[in-house]
């Protein structure tokens, strides 16, 4: 394979094959954080920090970085020993990566060394300290009584502060986490999130499965992003073994992933409306919502998109009358869309509710690592599909929608804007379908072949880091979920605002919980 | 506000009328009397549990709320605490992770009480199965009176689930 040469890095890196450009590079452990400070220092974000367990292929373990470079995905994959695996921390140059330096360590046991906190945090009381699920040798199905589970919160002492343990079962219908926050008079100091509680073995049950099984699985990461999860996976199925997708698939994807973008901002801009008292907003939303899920359920068999996006293309076609009845229930809603966003923008009490609360101002949004629609609301401005557009965004062009106020009202511009622009491009790009076959067959993949898919889901960058093993086999798929980078971030946004503002906050985020837990 | 006004009498009513129970869905006999389900039918209070899905179930919870099914004017309604409770609603493999809580939300929740189990996740293990990290399905942790297979359920499977939670299955035990 030639070489490229990473213009921005005095680095040496292999392609990885796919839609997506992306460069792989091994480096040693002296370099590492040498090359993260350059890469800091020329904005490039990090994507996501994982592990593997290579024994079975004849090494000890490794450590793999994906960072968003302007000319591509760099990943970056740091061999380390059988023995007593461990790494230079980077979470000092890279904030976000603390989190997703404590899993590894749950997961396979590589230690970051120098990190001050040490702390676990996929590990409950499932399984003991000690064991390593993700390594190779440990078997899927065993189980252990439940372990001591004791974790220390960060304690904020001072005269009248209060703690408010929150969940892991909260009060409305969302997912389980644990928020801890400490609070003077209502006011919040701190708060420090626990979650994983929906850790069931995702990347384990992975890697028994072949690559065309994964599929299904991986659209069951998060739910409300199946599509996005989906084609990550199926880019990254069909990088790793040379398969190309037909164009007709390519666009029927990007109606896919942009109806999934509107279907979920209808959701939470319903349920901003109901935060606020204004339940006239969560009605007028949900109807609309359902009008498209209905319409979803109708035209591809399922109202949430699940399973349309295979290795290889989708599952089904969008025949010109079908797509017609979508472009018209999407015009329909769109009408509705602008008469709603009229009255929440001119809704006092709601106004008065979104303005400057929750805020994350753009220099704590770039330092942390904010992404996705949050950290376009926060002046971020990534989007994958302006900043690298392959095919079909190539064509359709993308207008990237930004705010930099990072408030409540912010988000809810941001994403009001989104939807406009995604029901544009459903119109741009069913126009633009091309004619012919809507899936490809899957080619074989050798053994130690890898790939990459990285999507710009509802919520922000999703990616699948995937290497094969033999027979079709998966080695290891790595799935990262944007909530990563951006639940930190609540618990920054929240501070010096009042606890009854933490539910409209955080939906004005609402982060996935099973994607980041896996 | 007279746009909003004027929004809201555009819009109408669109509730749609309620499915009926559908007992294939029973996994236990129906053990509350008569009495006590004409009580439960007027007033059902649901406490959901997110046991460990992937939020795909939470999608078709919140639909069920939504204008067209409006589970809400059959008096059925969600409630903050399990203590406010009559019935359980549990989404996912039950995680490892979640086992205990998932318990202590079940004990909680005063007796007599009802769980539906939701999605092929809640109904068997699903996707995610029995493994280090999943209990599998919900049964295998605390009883369930009926079970919603889909993945995820419709939120017209979801209704039918709860309603045949409270009817009596055809058996007279007033
Ligand atoms: S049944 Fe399907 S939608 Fe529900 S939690 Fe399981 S995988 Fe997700």
């Amino acid at each position: 394979m030639e070489e490229h040469r990473v213009t921005e890095l005095a680095l040496h890196t292999q392609p990885v094959a796919g839609a997506m450009p992306a460069f792989r590079a091994t480096v040693g452990a002296a370099e590492l954080r040498g090359l993260c400070e350059q890469t800091r220092a020329q904005k490039a974000r990090l994507v996501a920090l994982w592990g593997s367990d290579e024994t079975t292929r004849g090494g000890g373990y490794a450590l793999h970085l994906a960072l968003a470079l302007g000319s591509g995905l760099l990943w970056l994959t740091l061999p380390l020993a059988r023995e007593h695996p461990r790494y230079p921390s980077i979470a000092d140059i890279y904030p976000c990566a603390n989190r997703m330096q404590r899993a590894t360590y749950d997961l396979l046991g590589i230690h970051a060394q120098d990190s001050p906190d040490q702390r676990k945090w996929v590990r409950h009381r499932a399984w003991p300290g000690g064991v390593f699920p993700l390594r190779k040798a440990f078997p899927i199905g065993t189980s252990f009584p439940p372990s001591d589970d004791r974790y220390p919160f960060v304690k904020v002492e001072g005269e009248g502060v209060h703690e408010i343990p929150v969940g892991p079962v909260h009060a409305g219908t969302i997912e389980p986490g644990h928020f801890r926050f400490s609070i003077v008079g209502e006011k919040i100091l701190r708060l420090e999130e626990r979650l994983c509680y929906t850790h069931k073995g995702i990347e384990k049950l992975f890697e028994n499965m072949t690559l065309a099984e994964g599929a299904r699985l991986a659209g069951r990461v998060s739910g409300d992003s199946t599509v996005a999860y989906a084609w990550a996976y199926a880019m990254a199925v069909e990088g790793a073994t040379g398969t190309e997708p037909p164009s007709r698939a390519l666009g029927l994807r990007a109606i896919l992933l942009e109806l999934e973008r509107i279907a979920n901002h209808l959701g939470d801009l319903g349920y901003l409306g109901n935060d606020v008292a204004l339940s006239f907003g969560f009605f007028q939303f949900w109807r609309l919502k359902e009008d498209l899920l209905r319409l979803q359920g109708e035209l591809f068999g399922h109202r949430y998109l699940m399973d349309q996006v295979v290795p290889g293309g989708v599952a089904r076609d969008l025949p010109r009358d079908q797509a017609e009845r979508l472009l018209a229930r999407l015009e329909q809603i769109q009408s509705e869309v602008v008469a709603l966003k009229a009255i929440y923008d001119d809704h006092a009490g709601a106004q008065d509710r979104f303005v400057m609360t929750g805020q994350v101002l753009p220099e704590l949004a770039e330092k942390m690592g904010l992404v996705g629609f949050a950290g376009r609301a926060s002046g971020i401005k990534h989007d994958l599909r302006v900043d690298y557009p392959v095919l079909p965004y190539q064509q359709a062009g993308v207008r990237m929608a930004t705010h930099t106020r990072g408030d409540v009202a912010a988000r809810v511009s941001v994403r009001f804007d989104e939807m406009f622009e995604s029901m544009r491009l459903v119109r741009t790009l069913a126009s633009q379908l091309a004619p012919g076959a809507i899936r490809a067959p899957l080619a074989d993949c050798i053994p130690g072949k890898c790939g990459v898919g990285w999507v710009e889901g509802w919520r922000g960058e999703v990616l699948i880091a995937l290497e094969s093993a033999d027979a079709n086999r998966i080695h290891r798929a790595h799935a990262h979920d944007p909530s990563w980078q951006n639940w930190p971030l609540l618990e920054r946004a929240v501070l010096g605002n009042i606890v009854p503002d933490f539910p409209l906050i955080n939906k004005s985020f609402n982060l996935s919980y099973s994607g980041q837990d896996l | 506000m007279y746009r909003l006004l004027k929004q809201i009498a555009k819009t109408g009513i669109v509730s749609e009328p309620p499915p009926h129970p559908d007992e294939t869905l029973r996994q236990i006999d129906q053990q509350l009397g008569e009495v006590i389900l004409r009580h439960f039918g007027r007033a059902l209070a649901i406490r959901h549990v997110d046991a460990g899905s992937c939020n795909g179930c939470e999608l078709e919870i919140h639909s069920m709320n939504g204008p067209y099914y409006n589970l809400e004017r059959l008096g059925i309604k969600f409630v903050a605490s399990p203590r406010h409770a009559d019935l359980l609603l549990v989404t996912g493999p039950v995680s490892r992770n979640m086992e205990l809580a998932l318990k202590r939300t079940y004990a909680a929740t005063p007796d007599p009480k009802l769980v539906v189990a939701i999605g092929d996740c809640g109904c068997t293990g699903g996707i995610f199965g029995e493994s280090y990290a999943s209990s599998g399905r919900v049964s295998n942790v605390i009883p369930v009176d009926v079970a919603v297979p889909g993945c995820p359920p419709t939120p017209i499977a979801l209704m039918q689930g709860i309603l045949t939670a409270i009817s009596s299955g055809g058996r007279d035990r007033a």
